[in-house]
């Protein structure tokens, strides 16, 4: 006990322990942060990969480089990895890094564990990796991984997919408890709720959705894991099961799971537009509101994945109705970023170039998220590359410019130092061309009829998916750049002022940069 | 303008890439051959265009900042952030808009859920992989299986005008009459899917779906599962010919002929090289798939036939596992996907294969007898 107590005040006078122990029993937000923005990276990678064997096996007609069944594992990794392993670890590590300074609160409220739900993480994604080893193959039924191909017909490894999924949401929860213990408790006086910077908004609506949906997943994934392996028959209709309520548990769990992956890159970019624009962000309350009704209608639309389900009509009314509603507080938030940028005096540093395309790039999603949301033509859309291209583009221009938008906006306050202007915008551009060049043409491809997640297809597929996989080779290769620029900034580089950016507005530009180990001792007064 | 655009491509890609020249540059979706069809074709043209002018006026006003507004033109920020009237305004616009595109897409709706009054019904069941139909009140069904070589899949020859659109088999329905599908699975979920008719419908175990559709055009109408299905997904495609209703009439007799003779064949004597030969092609049909053409297998999912207990051990558990399948794999109970006939074969090749030379033949007459024991 007293062991523990003197780290513990040695911490607080000499900053950060000494070697690989800082980093194994940290309690520090900021450690916590980086190491989540590491591993999120670190999966961003690896998922990424998995897309360059897809798209180098989509390249041509034919079978060239893998078969059908290690295709099939590429695709389902690629999703599961992309989702839990890079883009919410990514988020948890902004938030961690930022919401403890936007606040002035000297750190997160559940220190603790705040360590726990980071290092359950490498557990997670060291046994979900793993099944690639195993015999029989990786899980190979999709990232939604559907009944009963998961179950009855999955591959031995199915279990310990399953038993990593359950790892995952427990970090995810203990995160989420966390950030909404901190943003309720820990805010310097004066700050009420409608004063919080929106990143703090719509990371506590976030968490809020995490605590609501990801216990649903954890119980799908359990009578999967009865299904297998103690004769229950939730999903299997030879037992009295049902196929299609696997499909309406793991929805009412996915679609909120899609705006966890949105709502703190709309907060990131509802920071870094008015700073870049160097005016106030227009709409602040309706921007508020527009988040938790988005938040509210994601717990009802989820069977629009499942319109040709065979739902009954009055069942598929209601969701084309409740998600085209939707599309209403989305657009509130684009024409709320436009308005900002209009009659702003704006410059284009990465983060504004990242978060301009953001605002562009998945508006576009949306639209086709609109025409998705049309009952009947989901029923020629539905399960084809243009439900892909839907969804690639609200999340890599989305999700993933949002999180590159946010790393350069504050690189700056973590590492104190600049990063090199110039690569971070060749970084941008060939993101910008790669991405579009890669999902841009899947939208042709759908409508043209392409089924998705197919290891091969007919020949008048051929130029676009080329296209496509030039595209995609691009975008990959280009985020090794990343890497490089983040290093470099991290080495050295022009010195950071406490507020390198002029139009810039919030408690964390008050400390110094780099931000010290403890920042706020004694929380700011905010008026 | 897209007929030169097709004709640079093919021509650039005819150059550059032997396969490009088969390709075309198809952007959008087709009306199809159907009234269903042409409905969702103009709800999705609506939307794209209700989209394309939002997009406009959205994009042009930051276009427009992006250029004016910029700080290296000298451009100084104004203050304003928020005017009710504006932000009241884009949220009640765009609310009518939808309310405005909800009426025609509930009515394409109505339309689609309508199976009543329908003329023929056809059961269409999805496999692992492949689909079968089934003419209810006919008493009469067969397998439809892809038909592109695996030769051209692995690049070994070149690939023929409708690689992977192509199937043994092709459903035959009659024009101008509506079509009542059944839809169902045998192991997983599938769905079956013919843009040309705007039919998209799962294929679920332990459920009946239905769907309908009325073709005026005889032709024939391509399409492929959409529902991942497991290894050979992207390998069963759907083919539908729909021809005039004579035709149909003729053809569906002869079908039905055809099937007696088969089940006549049971009492046939049949020698070792008949059924070996009928076997084979029995074999790469409906097992080569898993098994492999030589008997290899992909285990663990997949076990390997050449030198297996089951294939040289006792020729009743043999039986039993083709006929009645294995619960919890992916092994299907075949016995009513096969005649007796093409069991008998099937078996004794498996038998008698890959150095499996057990000598044992096993004949219709005694597969009837095993299914009628049951
Ligand atoms: C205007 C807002 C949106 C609407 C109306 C919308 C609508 C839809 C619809 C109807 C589908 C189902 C398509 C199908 O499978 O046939 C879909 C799929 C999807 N959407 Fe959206 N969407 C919107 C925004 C978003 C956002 C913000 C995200 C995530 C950041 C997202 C992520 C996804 C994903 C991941 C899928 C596909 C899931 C899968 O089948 O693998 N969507 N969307
Ligand atoms: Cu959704």
């Amino acid at each position: 006990m007293s062991a523990v107590a003197d780290t513990h005040a040695q911490e607080h006078h000499h900053g950060p322990a000494k070697g690989i122990s800082r980093w194994l029993l940290t309690t520090n937000h900021k450690d916590i942060g980086t190491m989540y923005l590491v591993f999120s990276f670190a999966m961003f990678l690896l998922g990424g990969t998995m897309a360059m064997v897809i798209r180098a096996e989509l390249f041509q007609p034919g079978l060239q480089i893998v078969q059908p069944e290690f295709f099939n594992q590429m695709t389902t990794m690629h999703g599961l990895i992309m989702v839990f392993g890079a883009v919410m670890p990514a988020f948890v590590g902004l938030a961690n890094w930022m919401l403890p300074l936007m606040i002035g609160a000297p750190d997160m409220a559940l220190p603790r564990m705040n360590n726990w739900s980071f290092w359950l993480l490498p557990c997670a994604f060291l046994i979900l990796v793993s099944t690639l080893f195993m015999e029989g193959g990786a899980p190979n039924f999709g990232w939604t991984f559907y009944a009963p191909l998961s179950t009855t017909y999955g591959p031995p490894s199915t279990t310990f997919f399953i038993f990593a999924v359950h790892i995952m949401g427990i970090s995810s929860i203990m995160g989420a408890i966390n950030v909404i213990a901190t943003i309720l408790n820990l805010r310097a006086p004066g700050m009420t709720l409608m004063k919080m910077p929106l990143f703090v908004w719509t990371w506590l609506i976030t968490a809020f959705l995490l605590i609501a949906v990801m216990p649903v997943l954890a119980g799908v994934v359990t009578m999967m894991l009865m299904d297998i392996n103690f004769g229950t028959s939730f999903f299997d209709a030879s037992g009295g099961g049902d196929p299609v309520l696997f499909q309406h548990v793991f929805w009412f769990f996915g679609h909120p799971e899609v705006y966890i992956m949105i709502l703190p890159a709309f907060g990131a970019v509802s920071h870094i537009i008015p700073a870049f624009s160097r005016k106030p962000l227009f709409g602040y309350a309706s921007m508020v509101y527009a988040v938790g009704a988005i938040a509210l209608l994601s717990f009802v639309v989820w069977a629009h994945h499942m319109f040709t389900v065979g739902i009954p009509i009055a069942g598929q009314l209601f969701f084309m109705y409740a998600t085209m509603l939707i599309a209403v507080p989305t657009g509130v938030k684009v024409f709320n970023w436009v308005a900002t940028m209009f009659r702003g005096s704006l410059t284009f540093e990465a983060p504004m170039l990242f978060a301009v395309a953001f605002v562009i790039l998945f508006t576009i999603g949306g639209f086709s998220g609109l025409m998705l949301a049309i009952a009947p033509a989901d029923f020629q859309y539905h399960d084809t590359y243009f439900v892909v291209a839907h969804f690639h583009y609200v999340l890599v221009p989305g999700a993933i410019f949002g999180i590159f938008a946010s790393a350069y906006f504050w690189l700056p306050k973590w590492t104190g130092h600049m990063y090199d202007e110039t690569l971070a915008k060749t970084h941008f551009w060939l993101s910008f061309v790669g991405m579009n060049l890669a999902f841009f043409p899947m939208h042709f491809l759908g409508l043209a009829g392409m089924p998705r997640r197919i290891p091969d297809y007919a020949l008048q597929f051929a130029d676009f998916n080329m296209i496509s996989s030039i595209g995609a080779f691009m975008f990959g290769v280009t985020q090794l750049l990343f890497l490089l620029i983040v290093i470099k900034c991290v080495r050295g580089g022009k010195e950071a002022a406490a507020k390198p950016w002029d139009g810039a507005e919030g408690l964390e530009w008050t400390v110094p940069s780099p931000a010290p180990y403890h920042t706020f001792a004694t929380p700011p007064e905010v008026k | 303008m897209r007929v030169h655009a097709k004709r640079a491509g093919a021509l650039l890609g005819g150059l550059v890439f032997p396969t490009w020249s088969m390709a075309d540059w198809t952007m959008n979706m087709s009306p199809g051959v159907t009234g269903t069809s042409n409905d969702i074709f103009s709800l999705h043209m609506t939307i794209l265009w209700i989209c394309v002018v939002i997009g406009v006026v959205v994009f042009g006003v930051m276009f427009w900042s992006i250029f004016a507004h910029r700080k290296s033109q000298g451009h100084k920020p104004a203050n304003f952030h928020e005017n009710t009237l504006v932000e009241i305004l884009w949220t009640i616009i765009p609310f009518v808009i939808l309310v405005v595109m909800a009426i025609p897409a509930t009515a394409t709706l109505v339309d689609m859920y309508d199976t009543t009054e329908a003329e023929v019904d056809v059961k269409i069941t999805g496999y692992q992989w492949k689909w079968q139909y089934e003419y209810v009140d006919q008493d009469f069904g067969y397998f439809s299986n892809l038909a592109t070589p695996r030769d051209q899949i692995e690049n070994r020859q070149d690939k023929g005008e409708n690689y992977l659109l192509e199937v043994d088999n092709p459903l035959i329905i009659p024009v101008g009459k509506k079509v009542r599908f059944l839809l169902t699975a045998n192991d997983v979920i599938h769905s079956w899917w013919v843009p040309a008719f705007g039919v998209k419908k799962d294929a679920i175990p332990g459920f009946i779906n239905e769907t309908w559709v009325r073709v005026d055009e005889p032709g024939v109408y391509r399409g492929q599962c959409t529902e991942l299905c497991g290894k050979d997904h992207g390998f069963m495609p759907v083919v539908v010919e729909a021809v005039p209703e004579e035709e149909f009439n003729v053809w569906l007799a002869e079908q039905k002929a055809a099937a007696q003779k088969e089940r006549e064949l049971t009492q046939k004597d049949w020698t070792m090289d008949e059924l070996m030969a009928r076997g084979e092609k029995a074999y790469q049909t409906a097992c080569a798939a898993c098994h492999q053409p030589d008997g290899s297998g992909a285990p663990p999912a997949f076990p390997a036939l050449k030198g297996s207990p089951i294939a040289t051990g006792d020729v009743t558990a043999h039986i039993d596992i083709v006929v009645n399948g294995k619960a919890g794999t992916a092994m299907q109970a075949f016995g009513n996907q096969l005649s007796e006939v093409d069991l008998a074969a099937v078996i004794t090749y498996e038998r008698n294969a890959w150095g499996n030379n057990t000598g044992d033949m096993v004949t219709p007459k005694e597969i009837l007898d095993y299914k009628n024991q049951q």
